[in-house]
């Protein structure tokens, strides 16, 4: 294959616009047969931002993503895409246009790393169009954006934490679709390659266009890579806005029943949390 | 990359296939040992023919006898062996597939005692034809998998469940048959206790077609569903996110599934083994990361004709049947499985 120049911003999908997509959910309730999680949800994804939903162990916000890419049905309420409620749309349509990395990926054992990210190809594929040079371009990206062009051959079992994750994003990005949904994409690394990960993700919002929407933990992390928060306590939007704008003391005892100091990032200036100590010194 | 691959049909046209290089060379070299190997299995026997013979019969040359022998009697055998093989091969990846469990395979699971009772229950209760008796161990395959999926289903499918729930079944089922065969006149539970160890004795062209063709239709479903079934591989959710629906590929690939190792027992009558190993052979010499229908289904083709071959040669004139030989080397098989997997989870 004859390599041409690809940039970031230079989106390969011809059915995809390079349109950021809207994203949204009117009076959702969430939850499961007996157990109410949510109840008149109003959730709106900015387009072309990076999203963070941010707040407490149980307060729906797994719960939430999954409906948002239509895993789950919710009990009310619709989630609408493009302005079309998303569960009119084929679910192969809705893969070409949202792309969710969840927690329970499974890697096949005995994959390499470019026969996974292959796979992220499967929406915009058939069983009579297995192939397209759209798909190698798209893979070949997403492996080099990602940094694993390297790892090509290698199996994903013998990959370190940080490189796998890097895999499954790869093989998401190759999925390329104008949305892509992360549920807790940095647990279980170590900080340094959480860092990596979080830099990557803001430079693809920031240079593809892509919107972005992640279940962050670590709520400094959350206010330092992404452009708009959603802070969800006991499935209620308590704030949503830019990290500078709605991250105040007071919003962190209320999502987080955290007392706190909000002090400046010394290196990107954005609200950097610091908790006081619970007991009293001694 | 490049090299693991063949690409077929230009990547701008619109239809191109991949097909990966390592996984169709082993198909094809497993197929062309399994042709000889049947073509030879075509001289042998009480009337010891040439090969030269045997080509000459198959291109419709020769004496009539020589004919008979050879596409009558012999190819029939041949070809039903190599497709039988094959359809237990692909069911056994199927299941192990979506079951993630090299155990999951549907003669562990009991899916063909299932099939059994229902040839049984023709046999015996309705006094069915043959063909009544195929169709009969179809349906009681099929709605064996649907007792065990029902019972084995709690907000989706629990694989290990699946496996737990279908051998008690099959073991009830088990005692189900014997009571059959205890009720039974001794000429019929005579015939249906020769079908019950698995035979390809006296298998004719007019009692496979109807099997056959149900056969051939489901490795063809099969086969249009290995790609959901490899998106399946990764995980509900993410098959989900890619626009692959699990609940409803994975009801459809167990269905036809089962219709196959249905099928295969209809003809046949129950052999293990077959789908248990053909799977797990292949991928160790494909080495690939997904169970590959085709040389499942190839390697299947070949451990039941050498098995069929071994059964019916080893002690002339005396014919065994194929599923004393595939139930003795699956046995040591299943054991040495169940003990690679009791280490694995040691560590």
């Amino acid at each position: 294959m004859t390599t041409q120049p690809h940039t970031l911003h230079q989106r390969t999908e011809i059915t995809n616009p390079a349109m950021p997509l809207s994203l949204s959910g009117k009076s959702l309730s969430l939850g499961y047969a007996n157990k109410l999680i949510a109840e008149d949800l109003n959730i709106a994804i900015p387009p072309g931002s990076f999203t963070a939903i941010i707040g407490p162990n149980g307060c729906g916000k797994s719960t939430l993503l999954r409906t948002l890419c239509r895993l789950l049905k919710p009990l009310q309420g619709e989630v609408w895409l493009n302005g079309k409620a998303i569960q009119q749309y084929p679910t192969k349509e809705v893969a070409r246009q949202i792309g969710l990395l969840p927690q329970t990926a499974i890697a096949p054992e005995g994959i390499t790393v470019t026969e996974l990210v292959s796979r992220g190809r499967y929406p915009h594929q058939s069983l009579l169009k297995q192939w397209s040079q759209v798909d190698q371009i798209a893979i070949d990206r997403a492996m080099r954006v990602t940094g694993i062009t390297e790892l090509a051959n290698n199996l994903v079992d013998e990959l370190s934490g940080g490189q796998r994750q890097r895999v499954w994003i790869a093989m998401v990005l190759a999925q390329d679709t104008p949305l892509i949904l992360l549920d807790e994409p940095t647990t279980y690394l170590d900080i340094t390659h959480q860092i990596e990960l979080l830099e990557l993700f803001f430079a693809l919002n920031q240079r593809s266009g892509r919107t972005l929407v992640a279940v962050l933990h670590d709520i400094n992390h959350a206010c330092r890579y992404a452009s708009h928060l959603i802070a969800l306590n006991k499935g209620k939007v308590i704030a949503e806005g830019k990290p500078a704008d709605i991250v105040t003391p007071a919003l962190m005892k209320a999502v987080f029943d955290l007392d706190c100091m909000v002090i400046d990032d010394p290196v990107t200036h954005t609200p950097l949390i610091v908790p006081h100590r619970l007991l009293p010194a001694f | 990359m490049e090299q693991a691959y063949w690409r077929i049909g230009h990547p701008t046209s619109a239809i191109t296939f991949r097909l990966p290089k390592k996984t169709v060379l082993i198909s094809a070299v497993l197929f062309a040992i399994t042709l000889t190997l049947a073509v030879f299995g075509l001289t042998k026997g009480m009337l010891p023919l040439t090969l030269q013979q045997v080509l000459q019969a198959l291109q419709g040359d020769g004496s009539l006898t020589l004919q008979t022998v050879v596409t009558q009697w012999r190819l029939p055998r041949a070809v039903m062996a190599m497709m039988t093989g094959a359809a237990l091969g692909i069911s056994g990846a199927i299941f192990q597939s979506l079951l993630r469990n090299p155990l999951g395979s549907p003669d562990v699971i009991g899916f063909n005692t299932g099939a059994y009772t229902g040839a049984l229950v023709t046999v015996i209760l309705l006094k069915g034809s043959y063909l009544q008796m195929a169709m009969g161990s179809l349906l009681g395959g099929c709605l064996t998998a649907v007792l065990i999926y029902l019972l084995a289903w709690q907000n989706g499918v629990a694989r290990f469940r699946l496996i737990i729930v279908g051998i008690a079944v099959s073991a009830i089922l088990n005692a189900l048959n014997i009571w059959l065969m205890m009720s039974a006149t001794q000429e019929s539970a005579m015939s249906a206790a020769l079908w019950s160890v698995g035979s390809l004795n006296g298998i004719t062209w007019e009692k496979s077609l109807p099997t056959g063709i149900i056969c051939c239709v489901f490795m063809l479903v099969c086969l249009a569903l290995a790609r959901p079934m490899q998106i399946l591989e990764m995980g509900d959710d993410l098959a989900q996110a890619m626009g692959v629906n699990p609940d409803r590929t994975r009801a459809v690939l167990m269905l036809a599934a089962t219709a196959l190792t249905a099928a295969a027992t209809a003809i046949t009558g129950p052999i293990s083994f077959i789908a248990l190993a053909a799977p797990q052979i292949a991928q160790r010499l494909t080495q690939g990361a997904s169970l590959s229908l085709i040389c499942s289904a190839a390697m299947g083709s070949l451990l039941l004709l050498t098995a069929d071959f071994v059964a019916q040669h080893l002690f002339m004139p005396t014919q065994l049947p194929v599923g004393i030989i595939t139930i003795s080397i699956g046995g040591i098989y299943l054991i040495a499985l169940l003990l690679r997997e009791a280490r694995k989870q040691h560590l």
